[in-house]
């Protein structure tokens, strides 16, 4: 069963989010109401207030996405819902919510990987051709991930330690920067010059890997030191260094598995995609490969939302991935690894 | 009318369906937490057995707390999507009362207890008029032995109900001697047969939308960032972006 139309819910973190999406590439409506207002209070996401937000606002949600896209219950062909990864009380408003419409209206459920979702955004904006290559950066996640065929998703590569946002929001903290970091960060660097040379963690070792602690450590280290001996520091400056050791990992990785897993499409996706320091250094690498193709996921379906599952649920749809009503969420849901498969 | 009532508040999963006062299927059970699991094929196995389809529901009544969290969360997301997009009616009763709506005697009082670990529960006071536990002293987050220091039976019994009521015991029986009774297993579970049968005489909510459940207690975050902020209190921190 091909789905025409798709109501998607996406609720594993601070966005609630639901959408309607027509042959999974086109956006009918996209609801999102983000609580990131609430969290900014705590300097980062409290799980248990995620929760809590998520479910004052999903019937809400569920109303305004429908009523955008003028669609009825007996329109939509299928239901999709992020399952994970996540925070477990967040997925489990949007899981609940999806399986009951689709028990209340006896409408077929998809299960969908949120960080598939994040890469099949890119469908709102092109065709994909297989098999893609997908550099994913978010708050939670820094993987490169290879897709053969369509709905099939390798891990190649992925962060050791902390992802590349949360970096970020670590950083911004020391820089004076509300929570969260990123956007602010990516501004000052524009204004500041790498001069602080900080390190590249893993550039020379021989995997696809990403560690960004050692970075973070160095980063925290130079400003205590500037601290206690009551140096002033250009904050400019700061973010720009930290800012392109970072770019540097990415690109520099993502180069290298593009060499040995040649594709006709990168795939750019996850809400630090926007990053306009990565989108400048990714662009001109790949410019200068003329068989791959960039694919940014466009500013406002990089950060989370339901659009993106809808995109993806279509794809599972077609790989007929299906769930029951017994469908819980998997906080830990990752994608397999290439190797386990070789 | 028919009804659809459940309760996932703590341990017990409990989920029943009537129709004009008769109950036509419950089921409880008490020896897991996979309420995201269970609470939905339970639902539709109840409902089928009785040969009914979810647009034949009129009204669902749900046990929103206090609780788990995740528990309560459960049951209310479920409940709250259920009434709104079937467009039917939606009733939300204290899984405290719940609990207490287990014990029938006239006039004596009911203490129901969820322990909220290092001697803090959930608990309310009720007594029963007319065959139902009115609220006598509201639902609270407390440290137990304020509770206690609270509570004045002067000759009434009091019944001290739930799975949890005989981590209490000592205690209970020093402040009321003989004058507190416990109850057996099957009235220390909620039971949403009972729950469906009380929640079809209330009045439903009127805004759906603004259904939340009754976690009678802040975030630690939350209280926290409260203590820090006196005075300061924003309407809303949720914005629509798209
Ligand atoms: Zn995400």
């Amino acid at each position: 069963m091909q789905p025409h139309i798709i109501m998607s819910f996406e609720s594993s973190c601070d966005e609630t989010s639901v959408a309607i999406i027509e042959d999974g590439e086109k956006i009918l409506s996209n609801v999102v109401a983000t609580q990131i207002n609430s969290h900014k209070r705590f300097g980062g996401v409290v799980p248990e207030v995620a929760s809590r937000h998520h479910i004052e606002q999903i019937t809400i949600c569920v109303e305004d996405a429908m009523k955008q896209a003028d669609v009825s219950y007996d329109d939509i062909d299928a239901i999709a819902v992020t399952y994970g990864p996540g925070l477990v009380g967040a997925l489990l408003i949007g899981v609940t919510a999806a399986k009951t419409i689709a028990w209340a209206h006896n409408i077929p459920l998809i299960p969908v990987n949120h960080i598939s979702g994040h890469i099949l955004a890119s469908r709102f904006v092109t065709k994909i051709n297989y098999p893609a290559l997908a550099l994913v950066v978010s708050g939670g996640h820094t993987e490169l991930v290879l897709m053969k065929e369509e709905g099939d998703f390798k891990i190649i590569g992925e962060t050791r330690d902390d992802a590349a946002g949360e970096a970020y929001d670590k950083v911004g903290r020391v820089l004076g920067i509300n929570y969260p970091a990123g956007p602010k960060v990516d501004a000052m660097a524009a204004e500041g010059k790498d001069t602080f040379n900080f390190p590249r963690a893993m550039e020379k070792e021989d995997n696809f890997d990403f560690s960004f602690s050692g970075l973070k450590s160095a980063f925290l280290n130079t400003t205590h030191h500037a601290d206690q001996i009551h140096e002033e520091l250009d904050k400019n400056d700061l973010a720009a260094s930290f800012q392109s050791a970072v770019v540097d990992v990415l690109v520099d990785k993502t180069t290298r598995a593009l060499q040995e897993y040649p594709v006709s499409q990168l795939i750019l996706a996850g809400g630090v995609a926007a990053n306009k320091g990565l989108r400048s250094a990714l662009e001109e690498k790949i410019d200068k490969i003329d068989t791959t193709e960039l694919i940014k996921v466009p500013n406002k379906l990089c950060g989370d939302n339901a659009a993106m599952i809808g995109a993806a649920g279509y794809v599972m749809a077609k790989k007929n991935v299906f769930a029951g009503v017994d469908l819980n969420a998997d906080p830990s849901l990752e994608f397999d690894l290439l190797e386990d498969e070789e | 009318m028919k009804v659809l009532s459940l309760d996932t508040s703590n341990r017990q999963l409990t989920v029943a369906i009537l129709d004009d006062g008769q109950i036509l299927a419950t089921e409880t059970t008490t020896v897991h937490q996979k309420h995201a699991e269970y609470l939905l094929p339970i639902i539709d196995e109840l409902m089928t057995k009785v040969d009914l389809t979810p647009s034949d529901l009129q009204r669902v009544v749900v046990a929103d707390g206090p609780g788990s969290y995740t528990g309560i969360r459960i049951a209310t997301a479920t409940a709250k999507t259920l009434a709104y997009t079937l467009g039917i009616e939606l009733v939300g009763v204290s899984s405290l009362q719940t609990l207490a709506l287990n014990i029938k005697q006239e006039g004596s009082l009911v203490m129901p207890i969820f322990d909220a670990r290092n001697n803090n529960v959930f608990s309310g006071l009720y007594e029963i008029k007319n065959g139902v536990p009115e609220n006598v002293l509201e639902d609270c987050h407390t440290d137990f032995d304020k509770w206690l220091d609270r509570i004045d039976i002067k000759d009434k019994t009091v019944y001290a109900v739930g799975t949890d009521a005989p981590h209490f015991e000592d205690a209970l029986k020093n402040k009321f001697g003989d004058k507190v009774i416990f109850s057996d297993s099957f009235d220390n579970l909620p039971q949403a047969a009972r729950l469906g049968l009380y929640g079809q005489t209330l009045s439903p909510v009127e805004y759906i939308h603004t259904f939340v459940p009754r976690y009678l207690r802040l975030t630690k975050a939350e209280a926290d960032w409260k203590q820090n902020h006196p005075g300061e209190e924003v309407t809303s921190y949720v914005e629509k972006v798209n």
